[in-house]
């Protein structure tokens, strides 16, 4: 008796620890050769064969098709600079450069799904950003409409922004640095 | 007392196991990976233009809205596809992932650099098997190696901005995929 209940007890343990990291693991972006830039996180090897198990694990829980590196390279922020979440209902502003690509685009997502909006605006390209004359800008993502480049939140509560960049140099041998400036995240005012 | 604790040491080994066992099983289970969610979409050997993701439809997570996409679902176990894709105005690419989703090669219209991408898709073997002469002329000819033999291809092209939308919905429409024509070896 003492046995079968110390079996059972062992496997428990086994099968909560065990499922339990790799949940963990597919949710918290735990792959290898992680590209970190501020609040901004890349991994470019997850788009070569080279991906790791925990990118191909990752790959395949989420059902998206990752962005192979010979397309580009995409970027994700789930919190500001000082690492607080991305909050909806405040205006966060976005703010500098971009590193050198043919294109960039950045979308607002709430757990992979677009979030829906008054202005059906869901990210903006590289080409529609309204920039001061040293080539820098700011976009400001708020539930409130704001002059300039403004992303709508829809007012809800969690989200996160991802910054693709098509055609670019930036790849599994970039180091974060000079090379790669990335512009900043700053929560400025809650509603 | 110390029996329980080496229970406990021993369930977390073998919980370090199952989840080595799990990570690496997980993309072979995968009901609702890409490839999966496509099959119900998307026909073989043919190129079929995805809608635009909206919010609360989408057919995979983390979708570009700013680029209009078609995939062609491949199967190579009747021989060789050539994939044409006709470039838009702003950007093209052609990005190729395995059975598990695993992104192997990617172009794009500039690393082509022509008006019209032009590849042939075929695994190792039926590439070992090309006549000899054939792979001379391949300088020519952009060859891609599938590691599995069946898989997706993915066609993108960018709208820089919601108006052009059209075009580059034009462009990965008129793109195909579909058996290669049995190629003449004396030219």
């Amino acid at each position: 008796m003492r046995l079968l209940f110390g079996t059972l007890f062992t496997l428990l343990v086994a099968a909560a620890v065990g499922l339990g990291t790799t949940y963990y693991a597919l949710t918290h972006g735990t792959a290898f050769g992680a590209l970190h830039v501020g609040s901004w996180t890349a991994w470019p090897k997850t788009g070569t064969v080279d991906a790791d198990p925990y990118a191909r694990a990752e790959i395949a829980r989420s059902g998206r098709l990752p962005i192979a590196l010979g397309d580009g390279v995409s970027f994700t922020a789930t919190t500001d600079d000082a690492g607080r979440p991305l909050d909806g209902r405040c205006d966060v502003e976005l703010s500098g450069v971009t590193p050198q690509a043919r294109f960039w685009t950045l979308t607002l997502y709430n757990n992979g799904e677009l979030v829906s909006n008054s202005v059906h605006r869901h990210g903006f390209t590289s080409e529609e950003i309204v920039r001061r004359s040293d080539g820098s800008f700011t976009i400001t993502v708020g539930p409130r409409a704001s002059p300039g480049n403004w992303l709508p939140t829809g007012g809800i509560e969690h989200y996160e922004l991802v910054l693709r960049f098509y055609d670019t140099a930036v790849g599994v041998a970039t180091k974060a640095g000079r090379e790669l400036p990335m512009p900043s995240v700053t929560t400025r005012s809650c509603q | 007392m110390i029996r329980w604790l080496l229970m406990l040491l021993g369930g977390a080994l073998l919980g370090g196991i199952v989840h080595i066992a799990t990570v690496i099983i997980l993309p072979r289970t995968a009901t609702q990976d890409a490839y999966s969610r496509l099959s119900a979409l998307v026909p073989v050997n043919k190129v079929t233009p995805l809608p635009e993701p909206q919010p609360g439809s989408a057919v995979m997570p983390l979708m570009d809205p700013a680029m209009a996409t078609s995939i062609c679902r491949y199967d190579l176990a009747n021989g060789p596809l050539k994939i044409t894709v006709p470039v838009s105005p702003a950007y093209t690419s052609v990005s190729f992932y395995t059975r598990t989703d695993v992104a192997y090669y990617a172009i794009n219209d500039r690393a082509a650099g022509r008006r019209v991408i032009e590849l042939d898709l075929m695994t190792q073997a039926q590439h070992d098997q090309m006549p000899e002469e054939e792979n001379v002329t391949a300088a020519d000819r952009l060859i891609v190696d599938s590691p599995t033999d069946t898989g997706l291809v993915a066609i993108r092209a960018l709208a820089p901005e919601p108006g052009l939308m059209p075009k580059a919905q034009a462009a990965v429409d008129a793109a195909t995929c579909a058996p290669a024509p049995q190629t003449d070896t004396g030219q």
